[in-house]
């Protein structure tokens, strides 16, 4: 990374938010007001996802750094949005954290020193490591386990928790994902294009807290077309990108 | 007698052939077909056209393939141009997907560059 040069590293928190009103102030003071190695410019960026509520307005009069879509992309696009943002912007690393909540900011420092200390690309926040904290649903568990085997059985790289929307990527993967990135449940699928291209991932554990507010995008009755959808998203990346000359490596 | 109705039933799949590739190439000039769907909607015509003119033309065919029963020979015809037509869409509809998103995306920041500037001056 070579911006590192005059010692302050540009990070970039995108949280994407939909419907969020109960939760983007508190969010917002709570990256600020976290204490964070002198090293770091922390800068939080808000990518509001079309919302139908009052997101916008909070946003705005409270002269939040915000991104808003015109239309409702889905989470995928929306952080995106945020990660073509960091590119553009000179950011060195970018860390994705769900509006809703359930990511501390308190644990940023965690998933960000192993990419500055070059141990790795990508930092995952796992709650599966130490298994503190909020846990999610059995049903969530389960399909974790088989995104477990599934990852393992194609790019032979173990994450404990795919799922987990806490990460942070540093410059090279930073350009990958700007490239390419799924639209719906990006989290599993993008595991396959990191290793497929690569980068090393490595999980840091984290605790999690339960959503502060508003409802999780996961839902029991959507858990079949889930991992359907992930599976195949899966699969089809991992032969995109095996077999048709890796079109998205940089 | 007996071929009475039949040439009927020509004349009017005959005009109605041809009022329907009139319509086809009207939307073209208009600029509200593109040229590149257009292409299989003219196929689809020229085939109506085709078939009722030469009006055995069905059973020969049919015959060729060793379908028993020619206007079988329809259904398959229709269902399979239907299905690739469909799956045609289906691409079309991704690729457009996929161009708003990135036009959103790029509207987005913009948006906000315009913002950011604003406050700097």
């Amino acid at each position: 990374m070579e911006r590192e040069m005059n010692n302050i590293v540009k990070v970039a928190v995108i949280i994407p938010c939909y419907n969020e009103q109960d939760n983007v102030l508190t969010m917002f003071s709570e990256i600020k007001n976290a204490k964070y190695d002198s090293a770091y410019f922390v800068e939080p960026i808000f990518i509001n996802d079309c919302s139908t509520d009052n997101t916008k307005q909070i946003l705005v009069s409270n002269n939040i750094h915000h991104l808003s879509l015109p239309v409702n992309l889905g989470i995928g696009g929306a952080v995106q949005t945020g990660f073509k943002y960091a590119l553009r912007n000179g950011f060195d690393v970018a860390i994705q954290m769900d509006g809703d909540g359930q990511h501390p900011p308190c644990e940023l420092e965690k998933i960000i020193s192993p990419l500055l200390n070059h141990q790795a690309d990508v930092v995952i926040g796992s709650r599966y490591i130490s298994n503190e904290g909020f846990q999610s649903s059995w049903l969530r568990r389960v399909g974790i386990n088989y995104f477990k085997w599934l990852n393992k059985k194609l790019v032979g790289v173990i994450i404990t928790d795919s799922t987990s929307g806490y990460r942070a990527i540093n410059h090279k993967a930073l350009q990958i994902v700007s490239e390419y990135y799924p639209d719906e449940y990006p989290e599993p699928e993008t595991i396959v294009l990191f290793a497929l291209n690569n980068l090393k991932i490595i999980e840091v554990p984290v605790i999690m807290r339960e959503r502060q507010g508003g409802k999780s995008s996961i839902r029991a009755y959507k858990t079949v077309y889930y991992m359907f959808k992930v599976t195949l998203g899966t699969i089809f990346l991992y032969i995109r990108l095996k077999f048709n000359g890796k079109r998205h490596t940089i | 007698m007996e071929n009475v109705i039949p040439y009927r039933l020509q004349i009017i799949a005959i005009i109605l052939a041809v009022i329907f590739m009139f319509f086809i190439f009207r939307l073209i000039s208009k600029g509200k077909l593109r040229e590149e769907y257009s292409f299989i909607w003219i196929t689809c015509t020229a085939f109506l056209l085709l078939f009722s003119i030469w009006r055995n033309g069905l059973d020969v065919i049919a015959k060729l393939l060793g379908i028993y029963y020619a206007p079988s020979l329809i259904f398959i015809g229709a269902l399979f141009a239907i299905i690739i037509f469909l799956v045609h869409l289906s691409v079309v509809n991704s690729k457009q997907h996929k161009q708003i998103k990135d036009l959103s995306q790029e509207m987005a920041l913009l948006k906000e560059k315009l913002e950011s500037d604003k406050k700097k001056d």
